[in-house]
């Protein structure tokens, strides 16, 4: 068809001028500092990696790649065991008190976290929290369940019941045929919360800025900001260190990336 | 979102066991680590918005509404407000408009689709300061590099005060119209290929099919893509606060910008705390408006 070989030249040049950004990012990176101000928009000639290793050293990507890698697994382990527990609850039970839980979990989508920030601050420093993997963890659970509820929310209430049932009546509890038989179907919806919370937290910036800076438990985001502080008018040092800071992320987005549209088609049906 | 999909009639002896909810214990967990992070900092939050506290020891007291009245007579933050109206308008309009464009794109048979659909996305997944950093360079003022140097001007993007703003609503359009993409999308997986053969064979063109078929099919996404969106809007802070800290001046302060500055570099930790819940308000009525008007008009679509 002629008119879809159109639109698919067009396409491709949106997605070219798109790119313009990372092309400069990636380029600015594998250029040395007389390049960079002789051609900033050529093709690196020849390219050098030599921004990569001071950027890696300079950056302290190392630790901060284990804070981030330990503070967002652990929060996503408890994001998806206690929101789809939790939504199974609301999902299923038929009560005005259950319909007005659910939207005090909603509530949480709408409020600034800037409005508690202070007070939290206070609370997490009176637990002995602050400068912790353990305060951050705690905080991310906190402030993710309420995205992670509706969700999954949606997603169980376009379940048929029968499944859960069907086991219930063969003599399961509810715990049994929630973990055996309704969270096996959560799959796509669980990998759709996987994805956009890991998104969520591992570029995070200001909560562990506050609450990490300082302690030698930074995470990537953080370190990043001060080693681009530091070196800001090298660029192609800056920018390795960037793109060495966005690669985890970008990586695990592209391994699970099939499951993000699927999760918001069957998101959007509940 | 639509009705769900309907259930079967329950009968006989299963419909006991479908119509036993699980207990509250399935909530229990969640809701104290919801109410412990998020529930009561918040009420605290709006506690402290009354006070003068100054984020130092114990040392506070009640102002009555001290802190709302100096926020009505300070220049700075009511531009900010300003600032945060104008800025979420344009990220709303623009970020959706493309992702619309985007989507419809994307959905259409071509070769590239699945490339596409990954590049067009792949900004939402970086770092938000990562990315204000990265625009920072795109928008440096020297006419041979950045995207003066690919369009052949000499703006100085995030220099200017007439432009700074749109120019920081254009980086978080160009991150984040990928999200929208992939809810409209989402969307238009759910409009059944029959009825725009049925629209075809009635003689619709192109803009009739989408006007009268994919559009209306299309009211849940764009119901939550105007929410996130929004919301997203007004709570901006990373982006701003790596590219130009509210500069030049004060052209793209925005209430989130403000409220950190009184909090950590001044110590107004009661003021701070009053400007956030003017924020919260601001989310709020939004929010309450859009969901009312927006799922109003997906019943009667």
């Amino acid at each position: 068809m002629r008119r879809t070989f159109l639109l698919e030249i067009v396409m491709i040049a949106v997605a070219v001028a798109f790119l313009f950004p990372v092309y400069s990012l990636v380029s600015l990176s594998l250029k040395d500092p007389g390049q960079i101000s002789r051609s900033p928009l050529a093709l690196p000639d020849p390219p050098t990696f030599d921004n990569y290793g001071s950027a890696w050293s300079a950056a302290a990507l190392g630790p901060s790649l284990v804070n981030s890698t330990v503070i967002t697994v652990v929060s996503l382990v408890a994001l998806i065991a206690l929101g789809s527990f939790a939504a199974y609850f609301l999902a299923r039970v038929q009560s005005r008190l259950g319909y007005g839980l659910y939207i005090l979990f909603l509530l949480g989508i709408v409020l600034p976290f800037q409005l508690g920030m202070i007070p939290l601050y206070e609370l997490v420093s009176d637990l002995g929290l602050i400068g912790t993997h353990t305060g951050m963890i705690l905080f991310y659970t906190g402030i993710q369940l309420p995205f992670t509820v509706f969700l999954y929310t949606g997603f169980i209430r376009a379940l048929p019941r029968e499944y859960a049932s069907a086991a219930q009546i063969d003599g399961a509890s509810h715990l049994t045929a929630f973990t055996r038989v309704v969270f096996p179907l959560l799959r796509p919806i669980t990998g759709t919360v996987l994805i956009l919370n890991a998104v969520f937290i591992w570029n995070d910036f200001f909560t562990p800025l506050v609450y990490l800076g300082g302690s030698g438990y930074e995470t990537v985001p953080v370190s990043v900001f001060a080693f681009v502080g530091q070196y800001v008018s090298d660029h192609g040092l800056v920018f390795a260190g960037l793109v060495l800071g966005a690669l985890p992320i970008v990586v695990v987005f592209l391994a699970l990336q099939r499951y993000v549209i699927k999760g918001f088609s069957s998101g959007l049906k509940g | 979102m639509t009705a769900g999909r309907s259930r079967p009639a329950h009968r006989g002896a299963r419909r006991r066991f479908s119509a036993a909810s699980p207990p509250w214990l399935f909530a229990a967990p969640a809701l104290a680590v919801y109410a412990l992070v998020v529930l009561y900092p918040a009420i605290s939050g709006v506690v402290y918005a009354f006070t003068d506290w100054s984020g130092i020891g114990q040392d506070m007291s009640f102002v009555g509404l001290a802190n709302f009245r100096t926020l009505l007579g300070d220049e700075q933050a009511m531009g900010s407000i300003g600032n945060t109206l104008l800025l979420t308008v344009a990220i709303v309009a623009v970020q959706n408009g493309v992702g619309l464009l985007l989507a419809l794109g994307v959905h259409a048979r071509l070769k590239s689709r699945a490339l596409l659909r990954v590049i067009f996305f792949s900004p939402v997944v970086v770092s938000p300061v990562m990315v204000a950093f990265l625009w920072k360079y795109i928008y440096n003022p020297d006419p041979s590099a950045g995207l003066n140097g690919l369009l052949g001007l000499h703006v100085d993007w995030l220099g200017d005060p007439s432009v700074a703003l749109w120019s920081i609503a254009g980086m978080v359009v160009w991150q984040y119209a990928g999200y929208s993409m992939v809810i409209f999308l989402a969307g238009l997986e759910g409009v059944p290929r029959e009825l725009h053969e049925a629209a075809m064979i009635d003689g619709a063109g192109t803009f009739q099919r989408f006007r009268y078929v994919t559009w209306p099919l299309l009211a849940p996404a764009v119901t939550i893509n105007l929410m996130l969106s929004t919301i997203g809007g007004l709570k901006l802070f990373d982006q701003i606060f790596a590219a130009t800290n509210g500069g030049p001046g004060y052209a793209t302060e925005t209430l989130s910008t403000v409220l950190y500055k009184q909090a950590f570099v001044f110590g107004k930790f009661g003021y701070s705390t009053a400007v956030a819940l003017v924020l919260a308000l601001f989310v709020a009525a939004v929010s309450l408006v859009q969901v009312y008007y927006l799922r109003r008009r997906e019943v009667t679509a």
